[in-house]
Parts: structure tokens; sequence; C-alpha cells
């Protein structure tokens, strides 16, 4: 009943009259009674010895309440470390970061010290003034020189750099290089960029004595993470620890973990006895928030006289920085994502994770994904270069044909499912993609162009993408004694408008209105259990939730109802707000009386096994990940002489199933293609060999802004899921994913006249001078 | 050792209504709305010059509230975000193509665009998609890769132009 009103439909935001008023509530808004501010004194040094920390002229400063290192914290946390978020037997060494580091610091940034005072401001003069007697180490700053023998160990004691080891693959990887006509092999190099959501980090606390609880606001994807991390670190009962999340401004992976600071603000606010609040500033954000995207890869593929893969192999370091917050999971990602569309005869890759005084590593928009589809696309443009064959028709000799699905690839994937595709078209995605782009009339465009001087190229980018995993998000719908229905769940949007989705879904099925229902999210002492806004899993997740709670609660309105109108509960609907009999006379009872008849109002007997209130709880749990995908395709224009990339026209087909709102949808698109622009050839955090960071403002590390990306032609493409009641796959990370890929082959196609060749990501606008320049001393016979 | 904490009264308009109130000499404009006046709808995303989140109207120019002290602010005409709705309280004709182009998503860099696009469309009515996007060249945006801000832009540059809501 009422299916489909509002589910499918552009519906307008929940969440925006108040943002646009400056009404949002964010970290930094919060106004709390009595609130002190910290700051942290950070490393200079990659990796040091603390000799000895001097707080005496910090204590001076006015307006200094306290000043902290790792042993003035409370007695439960010493000697612990943070509670590694995703445990698996393939880590060697699964080192977390101390809440303050105690006796070494192993990346610029890690905290040592922290003030607490009545102004920020005053804060930072007190940390100006901590004196921290540092004895420097050597330090590594890349995962391939931290492999290599004698490299500075990251940290002291250990013997190599070796985070965690695995291996995976399919097929007879042996036999297809046997067979192969030809074998090509490419290393590919893609680099760290990070997340960067325009509001950074932030943890404000509250203990209370009398009931021995937290009460943590954070600016974080993840509060039952940040719950499970500080119960972990304070031994406390789950129930004595709430995380809210107040408006979230972006988060884009990196706010997926649990950080030091969401340990050592709780402690200093039980230590005072008043709240504490610390807001990350951008400078802090650059060096301690997590980044991700250092990999080597080393391939060699194994193909017929056709084109057509006979076998894939390789290696792949994965850069994990310093510490293993999030554990191996993004290699583990790049390594299952790199079949994507193809049909590989066989498959076979060794991955090793190297530890480096880095930030660490962790989940940023794709996950280890973007990596994987620049490796194997790049590889069929290399096929493409080699074999003389277009890079369209290498890639359509490859495809998985639209009626093997479901198709099962050979893989585990990272939920302990195998990895089988559920639906999805690939040849069609890149046909309509390649006609929408007029792909085949590009040539003619190009020699025109270059008549005239001017080099433009084009590339594409397929991916498939795991998304909507598991284990569950739950949601639980009551309909208040007011009438009002409300939604709970441990979704936690930070601009997603999980808000707008997740009421969609429900008002369809009790038949209410948008503004009827109020949506509470991402608070830990609202909704007990939840996993987090991560992995393009919460439409899939908390949306099929969603649905089964509000059905139930459709059921039980129904049966209430048929039992005091005595009719059939076929004979009722719910509409605006109150359940009729259908016709046009019908009687009528509304959500308000009825939930007051079932909220323990004396005098009303519930009918035989209905349980009080108007309530239900539903936890959907997928039984594997549901794999979006899509082909993008990439028209730029190069200036060779500044290096200067131009996007002509940028076009995206996009699969992720049933879609809950197109408006949304789209948008979660075109900023995910944003993001993958700026990953592609502007975003590269950079380190020198001694993994000093170099890039630690907006003036060096240069993000994405409206002259350089173009508004998407975005097509759509629908394989519904089996897999979910919704029918819906995950949508926030596709734009991203193949982005870099598609970039780069254009950018490359556009330099073919100079025979550039690149395999690394991104491609600054001094890289493609650089780049040029190479290849002309290649030409004139330099080296 | 010198003592930031010095502080000075300072008077100055904010959103239509007159303000005195005692800063420190360091507060930028920014800290003094958020801290001092409570106005906190004015984010600081970099706190040096370039996201343009904390952007807010000083007598009518767009201006970074991270890089102008607050005691600079001494006798002008201050507008933040919180200011720019109708008077009786619904959104202006820029807040609602916001809404309705789905120009904002986490909308933490929301109030600074707002504002930057509050001066550029009364002082460029005619902008065209081009100009917009220069204009909007200093407003890093992490979400929604600009294009729905660019048509919200256009639509209320329409709207504007016409006399229209």
């Amino acid at each position: 009943m009422n299916e489909k009103v509002f589910v499918g439909q552009s519906v307008k935001r929940l969440e925006d009259p108040d943002l646009l008023r400056g009404g949002g509530q964010f970290l930094d808004d919060l106004k709390l009674p009595g609130l002190l501010e910290a700051a942290f004194v950070r490393s200079p040094f990659a990796h040091a010895r603390i000799s000895s920390i001097d707080v005496e002229e910090a204590t001076k400063v006015p307006g200094v309440v306290g000043v902290y290192s790792a042993h003035d914290l409370p007695d439960v946390m010493r000697g612990k470390r943070i509670l590694l978020q995703v445990p698996n037997p393939a880590i060697t060494n699964p080192i977390t970061q101390e809440p303050l580091a105690s006796e070494e610091v192993c990346f610029v940034g890690e905290a040592v010290c922290v003030i607490v005072a009545d102004t920020r401001h005053a804060a930072e003069d007190a940390a100006e003034r901590v004196i921290v007697d540092w004895d420097p180490m050597p330090a590594t700053g890349h995962c391939d020189s931290a492999l290599k023998p004698k490299a500075p160990v990251v940290h002291s004691g250990m013997t190599d750099n070796v985070a965690g080891r695995f291996s995976l693959g399919y097929g007879d990887i042996d036999q297809a290089f046997r067979n192969a006509h030809h074998v090509l092999r490419e290393r590919y190099e893609p680099h760290r960029g990070t997340g960067h959501p325009m509001e950074c980090r932030g943890v404000a606390a509250i203990y209370d004595a009398v009931a021995d609880a937290f009460r943590i606001w954070s600016s974080t994807q993840t509060p039952h993470n940040t719950q499970r991390g500080v119960v972990d670190m304070f031994e406390m009962p789950e129930d004595h620890v709430r995380i809210i999340t107040p408006d979230v401004g972006g988060g884009f992976g990196p706010k997926n973990q649990v950080y030091p600071e969401e340990m050592v603000i709780p402690a200093l606010a039980q230590m005072l006895g008043r709240p504490v609040k610390w807001a990350e500033d951008r400078r802090e954000h650059f060096l301690t928030t997590t980044q991700e995207r250092d990999q080597v890869w080393d391939i060699s593929v194994a193909i017929d006289d056709d084109g057509k893969i006979l076998g894939l192999k390789g290696t792949l370091i994965h850069d994990a920085g310093a510490y293993l917050p999030w554990g191996t999971i993004m290699p583990y990602i790049s390594a299952t994502t790199v079949p994507g569309p193809y049909r590989l005869g066989a498959y076979k890759i060794d991955v090793t994770v190297a530890f480096t005084n880095m930030v660490p590593t962790t989940p940023l928009r794709g996950a280890g994904r973007p990596q994987a589809v620049y490796v194997m696309e790049r590889i069929c443009d290399l096929i493409a270069r080699e074999r003389a064959i277009d890079p369209a028709e290498v890639r359509r000799r490859n495809f998985i044909p639209a009626d093997a699905m479901p198709f099962e690839m050979g893989l585990t994937y990272r939920d302990g499912a195998p990895v089988i595709y559920d639906s999805g078209d690939y040849p069609e995605a890149q046909a309509k993609a390649l006609a929408r782009a007029e792909y085949d009339s590009f040539p003619v465009r190009q020699a025109k162009a270059l008549k005239q001087g001017r080099y433009i190229g084009i590339g594409i980018g397929n991916y498939v993408e795991g998304t909507g995993l598991g284990p569950f998000e739950g949601a639980t719908i009551r309909i208040l004694t007011n009438g009002r229905v409300t939604i709970y769940t441990g979704a936690t949007p930070a601009g997603q408008a999980h808000k707008t989705t997740l009421t969609q879904i429900c008002a369809d099925q009790l038949g209410v209105g948008m503004t009827d229902v109020d949506v509470v999210v991402g608070d830990t002492g609202m909704m007990p259990r939840g996993a987090g806004t991560y992995a393009s899993r919460i439409t899939v997740n908390a949306g099929s939730s969603v649905r089964m709670a509000s059905i139930e609660v459709r059921e039980k309105l129904l049966k209430l109802a048929a039992a005091k109108f005595h009719v059939a509960e076929d004979d009722l609907e719910c509409r605006d707000g109150a359940v009729r009999i259908k016709g046009e006379q019908g009687d009528t009872i509304s959500f308000s009386d009825l939930a007051k008849m079932t909220s323990g109002m004396p005098g009303y007997v519930l009918p035989a096994g209905v349980k009080p209130d108007l309530e239900a709880s539903a936890y959907f749990t997928p039984p594997q990940a549901t794999y979006s995908n899509g082909s993008h395709v990439a028209e730029v224009e190069v200036d060779p002489e500044t290096g200067l990339v131009t996007i002509i026209k940028y076009t995206v087909v996009h699969d992720c199933g049933n879609v809950i709102n197109p408006m949304l949808v789209d948008g979660q698109i075109q900023g995910g293609v944003a993001h993958g622009i700026g990953n592609a050839l502007l975003e590269r955090m950079v380190y020198d060999v001694d993994a000093n960071p170099l890039t630690t403002t907006f003036a060096e590390y240069l993000m994405p802004t409206a002259e350089l990306i173009p508004g998407c032609d975005i097509v759509h493409m629908s394989s519904p899921t089996p897999l979910n009641p919704l029918g819906a796959k995950g949508a926030g990370e596709g734009g991203t994913i193949p982005a870099p890929a598609a970039l780069v082959a254009a950018v490359e196609n556009a330099l073919k006249p100079f025979d550039v060749r690149i395999t690394d990501c991104p491609i600054l606008p001094q890289r493609i001078v650089e780049l040029i320049a190479e290849a002309e001393l290649r030409k004139t016979g330099g080296n | 050792m010198p003592d930031g904490r010095h502080t000075r009264e300072i008077t100055l308009n904010v959103n239509g209504e007159s303000r005195t109130a005692e800063v420190e000499d360091r507060f930028s404009l920014a800290d003094f709305l958020r801290k001092v006046l409570g106005l906190t709808g004015t984010h600081l995303g970099c706190e040096h010059g370039v996201c343009g989140a904390c952007t807010v109207l000083v007598d009518g120019d767009s201006v970074r509230g991270c890089l102008m002290l607050a005691v600079q602010a001494e006798g002008r005409d201050v507008i933040t975000v919180e200011g720019l709705a109708n008077a009786d309280g619904t959104l202006n004709p820029l807040q609602q193509a916001f809404m309705d182009h789905h120009g904002l998503q986490c909308g933490f860099c929301t109030p600074g665009i707002l504002t930057t696009l509050s001066a550029y469309l009364r002082d460029h009515p005619d902008a065209d998609e081009a100009a917009l996007r220069e204009a909007l060249s200093g407003n890093i945006c992490r979400c929604t890769g600009y294009e729905t801000i660019v048509r919200a832009a256009l639509s209320a540059a329409e709207n504007l132009r016409k006399g229209q809501p």
C-alpha cells in the first residue's frame, strides 16, 4: 500500500532549511556550559624517541587549566593502544596508536601532550611553551623503500616493516602465462591524498561522575566504532558510553576511524569534571587525519593475439602508514577489485602491507578500489597500445557478458563471502557511455584539434564496486503519542541526506507525509548497535531495515484498528497519519490515538498477540555485498606548456540498481567524480624521503574548484539486486573510483604525439610537463 | 612573554543589530562572530584564507572571516548567513534556489558560498555560468562537485532579475 509515493522521486532534502540559515549544529558549534578547550603538542619528527617533556612554562600561561602527557592520563589508559577496528589473520603486526605517545613517535603530527584552557587561543599559546626533548631516529618515507633490506624500522623493536601479507587469486596462472602469445609488464604507482571534508574532526565530552558515564560528541562517520574504542580503553559498560554525532560536515572515509583524541578528550573531561572540546584545525587535519592510496603494483598480463586476457599476476605493496587502525582492508579490497568487469582467465596477486613513518592509511572514498581500477584499466590501455587495438575494443573482448550473471569470480570478498556479482550489464554500460561521449567520432575531433595545435584526448574507466556491506545497520520505527513517526538508526550521515531517504522509505509504508517523520541518526544512546557509514552501505542496510520495521509497524496499526472497528485488516488502510476503513464514509482512528492506547494507558487492553507500543525494530543482514558498476569516459585538453588539463566532457554511466532519490544519487555521482578528478589531477600528499610532510595547507595541496570540475553527463542504468528488499545498491563512491583511470588515460591519449606514458597518479601539471620533457629526451637519445 | 589576551571593546552592526562586545585583539572576525556573539553559522574550514567557508559580508563586500581581525570590523556593517533569510524568516531566493537544486550536501561550506554569491549576484545580476564558476573558485566544496551550486546560482540570478522570489 502507498508504495512509491516518495521512493524513486527527487524529494527535496529535509536537512536543507536549517543548514541554509546557518542553523546547523556541527561539533564546534555545540554550546556546553563551562566548556574548556584543548590543544595538542605534536611531533615535528617522523620518528623520534621522547627523552623528556617540560611543561612548566606552559602551565603558567593565563587561562591554562592543565597540561598532560601520556603518564598523566588515568591509570586505566596506561600502556594501552586504541582497539584495532578490523582484525584479520593476515596482519603480522597489529599495532595501533596510543592515546598520547609515551616513549616514541612514529609520524609527524603524532600527539604527545595536551593542554586544556579556558579558550583554544590560550591552549595554543601554552602548547608553544611545552619543551619536548626529542631524540630523532631514522625514518621510512615510502612503502617500496620500507621493504628494502636495511630500511629503517618504523617502530623501534621491529625486525622489518611488514604489517601483513596475503595472496589471492583463482585459476591456473602458470598455465595462462605458458599459453600466452604475449606478456606485457608494467609498474603502477598511485599516490596518497586524503578526504578533506570541509569540517575537520572534533570531539567534545562530558563525564557524569554520579552515573560514571560519558557523553561524547564526535564528528565521526561511525559512532558505534568510537563507542567500542572508548569502552575498550576505559573498561566501562557500553551503556555508560554514549556517542552522539552532531551535524557532520563531510566524511569521505577518514572520519570512519577511532582516533586518539576520542580517547584523550573524554579522559580530560573525567579528570577535570568539566566539559572539554577539541576542534581539529586544517593543519592538524593534514598531519593526523588518515590518508590513502600509496601503493606500488608490479603487474604482468598474459594475452593472446586478439588482446584477450589469459591471466594477470603480480605484486602489490600497500602503504599502511605508521599504524594499522583499520587493519589491512584497503589492500584486500584493492586485490579483489582488480578483475572488475572483465573475465580474466586466471589471476594471482601477492600483497605486502608495509609500515612507513607517515599518517596511517584507512579507507578514503573508494577504499583501495580507485587504485585497483586504475591498474586494470591502464593494463587495458597498455594492451591496446602494444597490440594496436582500440582501447574500447580491448575491453569489449574481455567483458563478463550480461548473461553470465550472477557471476562467481572465484575470490573471497572482505565480508568473507565469495565474490558473486549479483546483477549488471557491463558491455552495455560501456556502449552507452561511448555513445554518449561520441567516442567513435573522437579521432576526427582529435585530428582537427591537432591541426590547430591543441592536444585533446579521451579515456575510459570501467569498474565494478562491492557495496552495501553488512553485517547490518538497524532501524527502529516508533509512532509517538503525538502521532509523529520517529526513525532511530545507526546510520550516520555526513551530507548524504539519510534523513530524507530513510523518511521516503518509511513514509511510503505508513502513508504519512515527509514532514510527519523525525529521524534520529548517529546516537548510540538511541540505537545501541550499529556499524556506521562507510562502504556505500547505508541505503542497502539501514534503508532495508527501515522498510522492514515500517511494514511491521503498519501491520500493528492495522491489527489494532481492525480490533477496534471489528473489521478485517484488509478493509483498512493507513493514510494521512490515520488508519481508516476503506471507502468514502469509513471510520478513522489517528496514529496518535492508537499510540496512546498502546502506551500503557490504564483501562485499555491490548488485543491478543499484540505487544505494547507502536514500535518495531529491524536489522537487515545482507547475505553478501551487492555490486554496483559503471563506465566513465573523459575527454580532456592538455596544454603541454603549462601541464594544465581542461576537462571538455565527462560522461558517466552508473548502475546502482533501484534508486530511492535520483536527485541525491546524481549529487553523489557528481561529487564523487569531483573527488576523483582531484585524485587524478591535483591532490597529492607529498612527503620527503625522511617522511616529512611537504603539503600541509590548501595552497600546497590543491583541492578541485568550480572552474575545474565540469557538470557530468550522467546516464542511469538499473539492474536491481535480488539481495535486499529495496533492490538498491550503493552509490556513494562510484563517482570517484574510475575517474583517475579515465582521466589519466585521456591525458596520455592527448599527449600521444609526444609518446608520453603515464603510470603514476595523480598527475599534477608539473608532472605532465616533466613527462613531456622526459619523452622528448628519450626521443633525442638522451637518458 | 607577550600577553595575547589583551582585549578591547568594539561596536559593530551585525545582521542589522548594533552589537558591542569585548574581544581579544588577536581574534579573527570569524572567531568573534562564533565565540563571542555565538553566531556559529559562519564556519572555519582552513583558517588560512583558501577555502572560503568563513566568508561574511562586511559593508556589503564578501570577506574571509578568518583573515580579518575582529577589531578591524569596528563600526562596520557585517552580514552573516544568519542574516540572509527574508524578514519573515522564509528562505531568500538564493537560499531557496540551493534547496531546489540540491546545492548543498553536508552544508558546512554553504554559508560561505551563500554570502559570496549574495554579493556577487547583487553586483553581477547578468552573470553567466563561466563568470559564476570563477566567482565561486575561492570557495571549496568537497561534497557537491559544484554543478548543482552553479545551477542554483543561475536560477537565483534569473529569479532576482525577474524580481521574483
